[in-house]
């Protein structure tokens, strides 16, 4: 609690310094010449806030959000399945990993960013190519987890396995999948972030809705206000994406022990 | 006892390739072992000496470089897959921590393709015989190392194998928890009787339990260099048998033959 407290303190006292230092006329300007150039380049919270309000209460926002968080959605499950299965294969079967070890590591090293412009050619200005993005940004971070958590496997974990009678399929089913899966968590974190990034990255080199969509538009008119608007809208939603993946890891992970369980008989 | 041996590893030897094309290493060099249907052999020999390399060929985990495996005078192939009528129980620790306790008893059951609720049954009689009932739903890390130790036992046992392969499976309890395992071990044994090939460094423990106990030689190219017939009358119990005379000149008797190679095997891991 206390804990909470402490939290929303910084963020009042962040966006009071935030209000202070843009509001024209407030205080007298001290770096700029005019005062009102402070909210030029920074934004003002309350309007920040009035576009925010704004874009739900009209609605106007609901489709680029949509849009947006579908985008991220499918990047970051394509990502993910492609990351876990090739993930697995690779790790199970040391010849093929042997074999594709330089494209992978030549794959991952590349800016994949620069993509985006590619991909707008491949597939259009619609949702595929920021899809396409998030794919790529996503499959890595999985397939790296995926690929070392196999190979962390206990050997006597496999072998115990063997001797109590399970095939391969049970052996991939009941040992390797169940321990890789707390790596894959762990970089699932990092996945739903890479998926956003690569929907945004995507939607700004190009498209006609989405978040990132706005925040270009608005940047053409020098509409700072707008920028920050959709900045924070994404913060927000990629903060609900996390918790969410986070509620999801901590129902299937409950065999994990815990810091502070001292249960013990 | 019918007169083929449940487990025998005819003239093994076990080489393995050095490291960077550095010369091979022989762990365990034309040994022969075998144990009789309804045994309990126990090995004991020094640290380092390949004893879990012979348990590994054993359960059909590693093929020997030479040497054949017969389980009931059927040849073992490690290539085909793993000796089907053993339980193997580890000397770490092999439960799955993603499974709770009674999942992990019947995951022989499981992979057997056991029906649900006859697997659960099953389990909950074996959590009981070895003194974990109402555990079941306890994942690994929420329990001591002595339950754990039981829930691998169950797990092992429920399978109902004809035979079982023991590595150390108590060397990381405190003594008094082991005794007490010890003697629930000798009490679910002396049920059915099944053969057991039991390794251990502690010599104490292999008299206590064991029918027969056989003392490697120090490593490389270990191989039996003694065998000895315990014939302590049963039921025993570990912790009041270690008291009595003929348990004593049996332990004098084995360790004149144990000795020689513990201090070798000693002096050689000083060297290195």
């Amino acid at each position: 609690m206390r804990l909470r407290i402490l939290q929303v303190l910084i963020l009042c006292v962040l966006v009071g310094l935030w209000y202070i230092l843009t509001k024209p006329g407030l205080i007298p300007p001290f770096y700029f010449e005019q005062d009102n150039r402070a909210a030029f380049f920074f934004g003002e919270p309350q309007k920040v806030l009035d576009v925010i309000v704004n874009w739900f209460v009209t609605g106007d926002i609901f489709v680029h959000l949509g849009v947006t968080l579908l985008e991220t959605a499918l990047g970051f499950v394509i990502g993910a399945v492609f990351g876990l299965g090739i993930g697995l294969w690779l790790a199970l079967s040391p010849t093929a990993s042997a074999v594709m070890d330089p494209y992978i590591k030549g794959f991952n090293s590349m800016p994949r960013v620069v993509l985006a412009p590619i991909f707008a050619v491949w597939f259009g200005l619609g949702i595929w190519s920021k899809v396409a993005l998030g794919v790529t940004l996503v499959f890595f971070v999985v397939f790296f987890n995926v690929y070392q958590g196999v190979r962390e496997v206990s050997p006597t974990l496999i072998a115990n396995a063997r001797m109590l009678g399970a095939s391969r399929h049970q052996l991939l089913r009941s040992i390797y999948l169940p321990s890789a899966m707390s790596w894959v968590f762990a970089s699932l974190h990092n996945a739903v972030g890479l998926a956003f990034v690569g929907a945004v990255v995507g939607e700004y080199l190009g498209s006609a809705r989405g978040v990132g969509y706005l925040i270009l538009q608005a940047e053409g008119t020098f509409d700072v206000n707008t920028v920050f608007a959709g900045i924070i809208v994404l913060t927000v939603c990629a903060l609900l994406l996390d918790a969410a993946v986070g509620a999801v890891e901590g129902h299937l992970m409950t065999w994990q022990p815990r810091a502070s369980e001292t249960e013990k008989v | 006892m019918s007169s083929v041996p449940a487990l025998a590893l005819e003239d093994v030897t076990c080489r393995f390739a050095g490291r960077d094309g550095g010369p091979s290493y022989t762990a365990v060099a034309n040994s022969t072992l075998r144990v009789a249907e309804g045994e309990f052999v126990s090995v004991v020999g020094p640290t380092g000496c390949g004893k879990s390399t012979l348990l590994n060929v054993a359960a059909g985990l590693l093929a020997p470089s030479s040497g054949a495996v017969n389980i009931f005078g059927e040849r073992l192939v490690a290539s085909q897959g793993v000796n089907r009528r053993a339980g193997y129980m580890f000397q770490a620790d092999a439960l799955m921590p993603w499974r709770t306790g009674i999942d992990n008893v019947i995951a022989g059951l499981d992979f057997r393709g056991v029906p649900r609720a006859e697997a659960r049954q099953r389990g909950e009689e074996w959590l009981r015989r070895v003194g974990l009932a109402g555990f079941g739903d306890r994942y690994p890390h929420q329990m001591s190392g002595g339950m754990r130790k039981r829930l691998a036992l169950a797990q092992t046992l429920i399978t109902r194998p004809d035979i079982l392969l023991m590595d150390e499976p108590f060397s990381a309890l405190d003594v008094q928890t082991r005794q007490l395992m010890e003697n629930e071990l000798l009490a679910l044994w002396a049920e059915d009787r099944k053969s057991v090939l039991f390794i251990t460094h502690d010599l104490e423990e292999a008299i206590a339990l064991s029918d027969r106990v056989v003392v490697l030689s120090a490593g490389p190219g270990t191989h039996p260099i003694g065998d000895f017939r315990i014939d302590l009358p049963r039921p025993r119990d570990v912790s009041e048998i270690r008291m009595t005379p003929a348990f004593l000149a049996l332990h004098r008797e084995i360790w004149g033959a144990m000795k020689e190679e513990v201090l070798k095997a000693y002096e050689r891991q000083r060297a290195a």
